[in-house]
């Protein structure tokens, strides 16, 4: 089967501003989907769902969140774990305090309440950029997490300062707690990055998203044809934290259970989500999913080939992880800042005049 | 046609009246006292020496400076103080003369970007795009496939703009800022840099835009044939001033215009 446009002419605007415009990527579009649906929930068992899919689907929505947020808008973020930590620290609140509100509601607030204070931190966005903004942003990392540490009120005023998710349920079925089934924490965290993907897909095509990236290009140039730069960085801070929001309240509720916020929530999960974006491409709803799943696997991948395969020693295929990443970071940033969607993009344009080069 | 018209208008009132601009960078002076109006419908060209303070001039026009004296007058009513992307809402959009296009994107959502200020649908119906957001969409896609055709770019509409040649680039440029369907266009320079042909395609489009779609242009051009040709009137300045403003052949035949095109001193 051949990869092709040809005699698959777009006759409709609408049909030009299309997610997958080639039939084919629709096709396996399709396929995927089914796959996630219909088989995975039934193959499913613990250690994937624990190692692999969970993770990769939590993660998945924090990518999209700082990429809308840093690859669409421009502005960098360093607080993505401090915003994690406010969606799962509101989630806790509200299902604790609201034994009765469904876990769907609740994930959806702590979202809600992640955007306002993602807005709050935001602010400096107006005056300051680039480097000044990371800091900016590092400083409300530190500050959040210190926070949830210092005020007992957030933890309930447990003896441990962890917070610990009740058992919640959708129709009858535990997604939360202790007795959750793995396939139940896969299809709700399925059901979170599919809409959420498909909102920010939406979002990022049509003109907000045209004014997030104009604002990322040319700020000046952008408010002189008409885009109003607080209303821009802040919805786009708003939105991306709405993001980050949710996936700390997965990452919390359904993923580990229990959290204590320095360990859950540092700095190193802000950095592992700007990796994730960085090399799965910048400006792109696919790039963060793919960047996010190959974080998540590539330690799973290297682990097993390592200590598995070659048998070597634990600590040292864990520093050779870091090297690796770390390469990779330098690899993308410098050669490929599209990260791997573009190179995606790049092997599609190849396949799409392929075999017939000229 | 105009349903926003308060009735106010004078009839004869020109579009825009520009009254004794003042405008200082710490000890330099941009402009000084400079007055003239722009009548609805003309191409008023701007000309003058390097540094004269031409791009100032548009610049104070589209609110990104703001002068330090005088009022600007548009559709009859006196400007206040305002942000440059409210400016754009009342209808004024320009192009830079050191082209300043959205880098990241295809030429397509350049020009695209440029009907920023003409959607309706607000976050949750884009979150949808079902029905709303989609016809308005397809109804932006429509007009801007008319202004590609318009521009004749139709072969680079999906081609990122920092891939395009210089000519094709300022091409894109005017494109955005006819995607706004402003009242006023302004444009700073946008034949500089260009080959002859080039520079004659860009005349035409510059008539075109005037005469069939009705709008007043401001134009900043150093080729003293190309304004001559297009320009119903023209402005002369130098170190921040006025030195004349006339039709072309009146500016011609100045004797201070001479002068200040020779570098006399005066
Ligand atoms: N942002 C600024 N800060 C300081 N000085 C400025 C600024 N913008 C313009 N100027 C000064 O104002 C004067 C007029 O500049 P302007 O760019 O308006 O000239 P111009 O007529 O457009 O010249 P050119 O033909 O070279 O484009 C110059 O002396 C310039 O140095
Ligand atoms: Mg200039």
């Amino acid at each position: 089967m051949f990869y092709r446009e040809v005699g698959d002419f777009k006759t409709t605007y609408a049909a030009d501003s299309q997610t997958f415009p080639i039939a084919f990527d629709r096709v396996r579009y399709y396929f995927v989907l089914i796959v996630a649906v219909l088989l995975v929930p039934f193959l499913i068992d613990d250690y994937w769902s624990n190692a692999v899919f969970v993770p990769l689907l939590v993660w998945s929505v924090a990518a999209i969140g700082l990429n809308i947020l840093t690859g669409y808008c421009g502005q960098i973020s360093l607080g993505t774990g401090g915003f994690m930590a406010v969606g799962a620290y509101a989630c806790y609140k509200l299902s604790t305090e609201f034994p009765d509100l469904n876990i769907v509601f609740c994930i959806l607030i702590s979202g809600a309440i992640t955007a306002a204070v993602g807005m709050l931190f935001g602010l400096p966005s107006l005056r300051i950029k680039g480097f000044y903004l990371a800091v900016a942003t590092l400083a409300a990392q530190f500050f959040l997490v210190w926070l949830f540490n210092k005020v007992p009120w957030f933890y309930n005023y447990s003896a441990s300062g962890q917070i610990t998710m009740p058992e919640r349920t959708i129709f009858g079925l535990a997604v939360t707690g202790p007795n959750v089934e793995p396939w139940a924490q896969y299809l709700i965290c399925l059901a979170f990055v599919f809409g959420l993907a498909w909102a920010a897909r939406n979002l990022t095509r049509g003109s907000l998203g045209r004014q997030w990236m104009a604002i990322r290009d040319m700020d000046i140039a952008a408010e002189i044809i008409g885009v109003d730069p607080l209303r821009a960085k802040l919805s786009a801070f708003a939105v991306s934290s709405f993001y980050v929001g949710v996936a700390g309240a997965l990452y919390f509720s359904v993923y580990l259970g229990a959290v204590e916020v320095t360990e859950a929530f540092g700095i190193n999960q802000s950095f592992l989500v700007l990796f994730m974006i960085i090399i799965g491409g910048l400006g792109s709803i696919f790039g963060s999913l793919v960047g996010a799943a190959f974080m998540v696997l590539l330690p799973i991948v290297l682990r097993n080939i390592l200590t598995r395969g070659l048998n070597w020693d634990t600590a040292l295929a864990t520093h050779v992880e870091f090297m690796v990443v770390g390469c990779l970071i330098m690899f993308f940033l410098i050669a490929e800042p599209h990260g791997l969607a573009q190179l995606w993009n790049i092997a599609k344009q190849k396949l799409r005049l392929w075999p017939f080069p000229h | 046609m105009n349903s926003s018209g308060s009735g106010q208008k004078a009839i004869e009132a020109p579009l825009m009246d520009i009254r004794n601009i003042s405008l200082r960078f710490g000890g330099v002076v941009a402009l000084e006292g400079v007055s003239f109006d722009i009548a609805e419908g003309e191409i008023r060209a701007i000309i003058g020496p390097n540094g004269a303070g031409k791009s100032s001039m548009l610049n104070v026009i589209n609110g990104f400076y703001t002068p330090q004296l005088g009022e600007i007058w548009y559709e009859g009513r006196r400007r206040g103080s305002i942000k440059p992307h409210n400016i754009a809402r009342q209808g004024i959009a320009r192009t830079f003369q050191n082209i300043a296009l959205f880098e990241g994107m295809s030429a397509l959502d350049n020009i695209l970007c440029g009907r920023v200020t003409l959607v309706r649908s607000g976050f949750w119906k884009q979150l949808l795009w079902w029905g709303p957001a989609e016809r308005e969409e397809t109804e932006h896609r429509e007009r801007v496939e008319q202004i590609i055709d318009f521009l004749e770019i139709q072969a680079i509409r999906k081609t990122p703009v920092g891939q395009l040649p210089y000519g094709l680039q300022k091409r894109v440029e005017l494109g955005r800022a006819l995607a706004a369907e402003p009242k006023l266009l302004l444009l700073d320079e946008p034949m500089a840099g260009m080959n002859n042909e080039e520079k004659e395609d860009m005349c035409r489009f510059v008539l075109d835009v005037g005469d069939e779609l009705g709008t007043t242009i401001v134009l900043i051009e150093h080729d003293m044939g190309v304004v001559m040709d297009l320009a119903d009137r023209v402005v002369v300045m130098d170190h921040g001033e006025l030195i004349a403003d006339g039709v072309p052949q009146e500016i011609m035949n100045n004797q201070d215009v001479i002068d200040a095109y020779l570098g006399v001193a005066h």
